[in-house]
């Protein structure tokens, strides 16, 4: 009996040094993140690799410490981040239930598309699942689709900046707006993104006539017939929201038939062609990077690291795809640090709201849709190839966040239909 | 090869049995099974038109024309009644099959597996050019409602699985008899021999005809189940990939029982899930792999396991 008296107080104490073990261990549990991102597919190339590579040279830094201030903490409150990479091209819904509730992963960061993030938005309210979407152009998430989030968040810009930016810059650099044409994918985006621009000079008091609206299939790669329509018309502007290898055969193909010389293009996201048509793109074409990354980032710290730490890693410049996961990332990492020590996904998403952060961009702030959804500064500017052989531009124009952006509560279409009522942007 | 579908409604009722007891999987698999059954309705509709020897790489059209009736009606024309919605998602399926029967019914082979994926992919060029719809990006369909009867959000899964899973076994049941008829052993003979089934005084025609109309009901109605599960619509369930996957399941579930389509699917979109999860960047890879395997060492499609084991 004695013995048996002893046998339980050793295997008591044994289990009170298990316990404290396991609540040690506990304090640094791992924060599991799942990154849906395209992994396969047309998106892979110019979205999905940037943005997987961007994520892992992130975390890899955040685990060893080495992010500049103010992101100098170990992890996020000193817990490792472990990663779950999922492909975004795979059926969303399915995947994304299968990240939270069989990974478990505590907070989802991802989406590329606006078609998968539709999907995505009421599930994570419905599932209480603490989401950041990284990018998805289109504004509805927040507008229309979830309208009182509470666990649902998106760091990048919306749309809307690219276009009310690209139209802003034309106007107030004096170009030549009589005659405007466009150039646009057939699909959502296109679509979106010609209404935007075209509503935003009419907004703006130009009158200009719209002498040709070219919307190709998406991944056509032959725009011979609508580059002889483009300049058969004789536009002053042409604005393009074409992407990835879309956009490199566009310009691939009309700047040797003199496109570019003749008239100004617009392209919103042309700083993506950097890495690989630097010597190719014409020089005087407008170009923007959906935002104030890549060459036009702010001169910070964390700036510089991140683009020197990226080349470093990967032999190449980061694209803003790239830039706007880290933006994501250290959004998380800054909402759980507000939240404090212990914080839950639950306490992290509600620090998110309305903060502002610092990210390699500058300063993010979550002001619109109930402070939700990021707005940020857009910039613009005119390519040069540097004497170096380096990309640069020039005659950048920046437009401040509130100058881009509806006021919280209303919707980017009427925003822009009443031109722009409460834009900031002296 | 004769196969004897009288018997298959025995299989039906296992089907309705697993169902009901994979009510209590964990939520995510059991939201896994709820898409793959509306998705597995439409390769039920590959598999009878199989029967006859006609391939339609086109099936994605009713799968999205049931998932935009849904669609439009509750989220655009503010109809959210379960009961009502689903009816007209059939419904709109079968009209849209009587007008393009006749024209496809004098169709064999590569001609109709072809034409079959035109139809289709004029309502995928239609949808991506209407803005108003969300164009590729689609739209959000809002939850349905039972007799009036909103369920609250957390308990609307369990709703949604119990009426899929109904139906499903409902329309499994009512294709297993459809095989089990008379017109549906004429499928068999438009494979083997129409000329001599036209001499037998039977039309070819109208056994493809009928099998086209019903092959379309059941993809509408999972079209419908799919929009209800994942509360989204778009383009891309007109696209010939989303059909070219329904024709694989097919192929892979084998043609030997109404459930087997459903059940394929399933087994499937298990592989595709722990694929990804194991293999983010090569998860095609795994996928291709299995289906490679079964082709070779299963030709009849994973079924021939299921009906070679009681001899």
């Amino acid at each position: 009996m004695k013995y048996l008296g002893k046998m339980l107080a050793a295997a008591a104490s044994a289990a009170v040094l298990v316990g404290g073990i396991a609540t040690a261990e506990q304090e640094k549990k791992p924060l599991k993140i799942g990154i849906p991102v395209f992994l396969s597919g047309a998106a892979a190339g110019p979205f999905g690799l940037p943005e997987r590579k961007a994520a892992e040279l992130v975390i890899d830094a955040l685990n060893a410490g080495k992010v500049p201030a103010p992101y100098t903490k170990i992890g996020v409150n000193g817990r490792k981040i472990a990663p779950t990479f999922v492909d975004e091209a795979a059926d969303a819904p399915t995947e994304y239930r299968a990240l939270v509730e069989r990974e478990k992963v505590e907070v989802v960061v991802g989406y590329t598309s606006s078609g998968k993030c539709k999907a995505i938005a009421p599930l994570a309210e419905e599932l209480k699942a603490f989401t950041v979407f990284i990018d998805c152009g289109t504004p509805q998430i927040f507008e229309e689709i979830v309208t009182k989030p509470k666990f649902l968040f998106r760091t990048g810009p919306t749309a809307t900046p690219d276009n009310v930016g690209a139209a802003r810059y034309l106007v107030d650099s004096g170009i030549d707006l009589s005659r405007v044409a466009g150039i646009n994918q057939n699909y959502a985006w296109g679509q979106d993104s010609w209404r935007d621009f075209s509503t935003s000079l009419a907004a703006l008091g130009v009158k200009s006539k719209i002498v040709d609206k070219q919307f190709p299939k998406i991944f056509a790669g032959e725009y011979g017939a609508e580059v002889s329509s483009l300049l058969t018309s004789t536009p002053t502007v042409v604005h393009t929201s074409f992407w990835g290898g879309d956009l490199e055969a566009f310009v691939l193909q009309s700047a040797p038939r003199g496109l570019f010389a003749r008239t100004r293009v617009v392209m919103t996201t042309g700083e993506a062609l950097f890495p690989r048509l630097a010597k190719d793109i014409p020089e005087g074409a407008i170009v923007g990077a959906r935002g104030p990354f890549s060459i036009f980032a702010p001169d910070t710290e964390l700036a510089r690291w991140f683009a020197k730490a990226y080349e470093e890693k990967y032999g190449e410049s980061p694209t803003y795809p790239a830039w706007k996961m880290a933006q994501a990332l250290f959004g998380v990492k800054a909402a759980y640090e507000a939240a404090g020590v212990d914080a839950t996904p639950e306490e992290a998403a509600a620090a998110l709201v309305g903060l502002e952060f610092e990210a390699p961009a500058g300063i993010v702030k979550m002001a619109i849709g109930n402070g939700h959804q990021a707005i940020q500064s857009i910039a613009y500017g005119v390519y040069k190839l540097g004497a170096d052989g380096k990309p640069t531009v020039e005659k950048v124009r920046t437009y401040k966040a509130e100058c881009v952006n509806p006021p919280n509560g209303m919707t980017s279409a009427k925003w822009i239909a009443a031109g722009f009522p409460g834009a900031k942007c002296k | 090869m004769t196969i004897d579908f009288t018997k298959d409604w025995r299989n039906v009722a296992l089907l309705a049995v697993l169902l009901a007891a994979a009510f209590f999987l964990p939520s995510w698999l059991r939201f896994l099974l709820q898409t793959a059954l509306a998705g597995g309705l439409v390769a039920l509709g590959v598999m009878i038109q199989m029967r006859a020897g006609l391939v339609s790489f086109g099936q994605g059209l009713y799968y999205c024309i049931g998932g935009y009736a849904v669609g439009l009606l509750a989220a655009k024309a503010g109809v959210a009644e379960a009961t009502l919605v689903i009816a007209a998602a059939v419904i709109s399926s079968v009209v849209i099959a009587l007008i393009l029967g006749p024209l496809l019914s004098r169709y064999r082979e590569i001609f109709f597996a072809m034409l079959t994926l035109a139809v289709s992919m004029i309502l995928y060029g239609l949808l991506v050019k209407a803005a108003t719809l969300g164009s590729t990006d689609g739209f959000n369909v809002p939850p349905v409602t039972f007799f009036g009867f909103l369920p609250a959000q957390e308990a609307r899964g369990d709703w949604t699985y119990v009426l899929t899973a109904l139906l499903v076994v409902v329309a499994c049941f009512l294709i297993a008899r459809y095989l089990a008829s008379g017109a549906g052993a004429l499928l068999e003979a438009v494979a083997e021999n129409e000329l001599r089934l036209e001499y037998l005084g039977s039309s070819a025609r109208q056994a493809v005809y009928i099998v086209y109309v019903i092959a379309a009901a059941v993809s509408g109605l999972g079209g419908a189940l799919a929009a209800i599960a994942t509360g989204h619509v778009d383009p891309e369930m007109a696209n010939w990939t989303t059909s070219g996957g329904f024709v694989f399941v097919a192929l892979l579930a084998g043609r030997g029982s109404a459930i087997a389509p459903v059940l394929g699917f399933f087994l499937l979109e298990l592989v595709r899930t722990y694929a990804l999860d194991i293999a983010p960047n090569a998860w095609q890879l795994i996928l291709g792999a299995v289906m490679l395997a079964v082709i070779l060492l299963l030709p009849d499609g994973l079924w021939s396991l299921v009906r070679r084991a009681p001899k």
